[in-house]
């Protein structure tokens, strides 16, 4: 276990920053996480992460949430849970607060509009980036492929629900690894 | 009683949604027309709102309903309230995870869970790519769109930028290019 202690303050402030940043909801977060938790803080390691976003889409909850109770459990317990998911939640919650008092103004913004459909590109290349990263590191045999392959068709195509794929994924990953462990032991 | 109604019905939201987000938005606008905290049409305004602010979609709208019904102590129940089977969940999950990670069958099943996590995040970009080119104007703005996410994605995976640069630099341009 190396991982490195942070404060409270370091886990909300952190958290903060994502949330603040984090625009078109759960798996668009990823990369900023990533570059925080993992490069910046060294606080979880790749794999460790990876682990951490399957478990956040398969418990109840929002997938930033999630991911930020994880990592806060993880390096401070209850209270750095606390701590990460309160610094996830309180951009949104000022933002919206702030939006609610403005609705109409709001909605007939075209600068924000504008803005917003440049920020929405960017999305677009982060989620491209997060998978590229991901997927490098995660898929280095035959079942691999098959599994990102599988798995990226039946989201794509809203064929199946995402916890079902993540439950697939972790049965076809133990009938694939006992298979070929069992062949290497003889 | 308004605020336990508030509260059961976002904590009932929070429990009962799995995968993230959009999954939870059916849910929600079962829960909220049900209870006639808000219209359908209203709703629609709501998601809307909740795609252009940061943060998780589920927070946005819990906070919004919130406020809408109960004011500012409604906001705060709300948002509460819809995180808080996250963290009972969360606490659950990682007993059990510390207890068995050393255990074959659990590193075996992780170890068949990375590349499927990377077939979602891909899949999650060809959603967010299809709505969003559905919506750009004229040929000028869908080349500017397609720039922007590729200057994204290679500032990201080859150059190893910060994503919130690269997030506000979309804004800027969004601002500068769009119209």
């Amino acid at each position: 276990m190396t991982q490195k202690k942070a404060s409270l303050w370091k886990l909300f402030s952190t958290f903060f920053r994502i949330g603040a940043f984090t625009f078109g909801g759960g798996l668009a977060m990823l990369p900023l996480i990533e570059r925080q938790v993992v490069e910046t803080q060294g606080w979880v390691d790749r794999d460790e992460m990876l682990d951490i976003v399957a478990l956040s889409q398969s418990i109840p909850g929002a997938i930033a949430v999630n991911c930020s109770v994880f990592i806060g459990l993880r390096l401070r317990g209850l209270p750095g849970a606390i701590a990460a998911m309160l610094g996830t939640m309180t951009p949104s919650v000022l933002v919206i607060l702030i939006i609610a008092h403005f609705f109409t103004q709001f909605q007939s913004s075209t600068v924000l509009l504008r803005a917003f459909s440049g920020i929405k590109a960017a999305v677009i290349g982060l989620l491209a980036a997060a998978a590229f990263k991901v997927g490098r590191k995660a898929v280095v045999n035959r079942y691999g492929l098959v599994a990102a392959v599988c798995a990226f068709v039946l989201s794509a195509f809203k064929l199946l629900p995402a916890v079902w794929i993540i439950i697939l994924g972790a049965v076809g990953g133990i009938l694939y690894f006992s298979r070929r462990q069992g062949g290497e032991a003889q | 009683m308004i605020f336990w109604e508030l509260f059961s019905g976002f904590f009932k939201i929070g429990l009962f949604t799995i995968g993230g987000g959009y999954a939870m938005l059916a849910l929600i606008q079962e829960e909220l027309v049900r209870r006639s905290w808000m219209t359908p049409q209203e709703f629609v305004d709501v998601v809307g709102i909740a795609e252009m602010t940061p943060g998780p979609v589920a927070i946005n709208s819990a906070t919004f309903v919130g406020f809408r019904v109960a004011g500012i102590p409604g906001a705060l129940l709300t948002s509460l309230a819809v995180v808080l089977p996250s963290l009972l969940c969360g606490i659950a999950v990682t007993r059990a995870w510390d207890k068995y990670k050393e255990a074959r069958p659990v590193q075996m099943m992780f170890a068949g869970l990375r590349p499927v996590v990377a077939g979602l995040i891909a899949a999650a970009a060809l959603t967010i790519a299809t709505a969003t080119f559905r919506y750009v104007e004229g040929l000028s703005g869908m080349i500017w769109t397609a720039l922007i996410a590729g200057g994204a994605f290679y500032a990201v995976a080859f150059r190893k930028l910060d994503p919130i640069l690269v997030i506000a630099a979309g804004a800027l341009l969004g601002l500068i290019l769009f119209r």
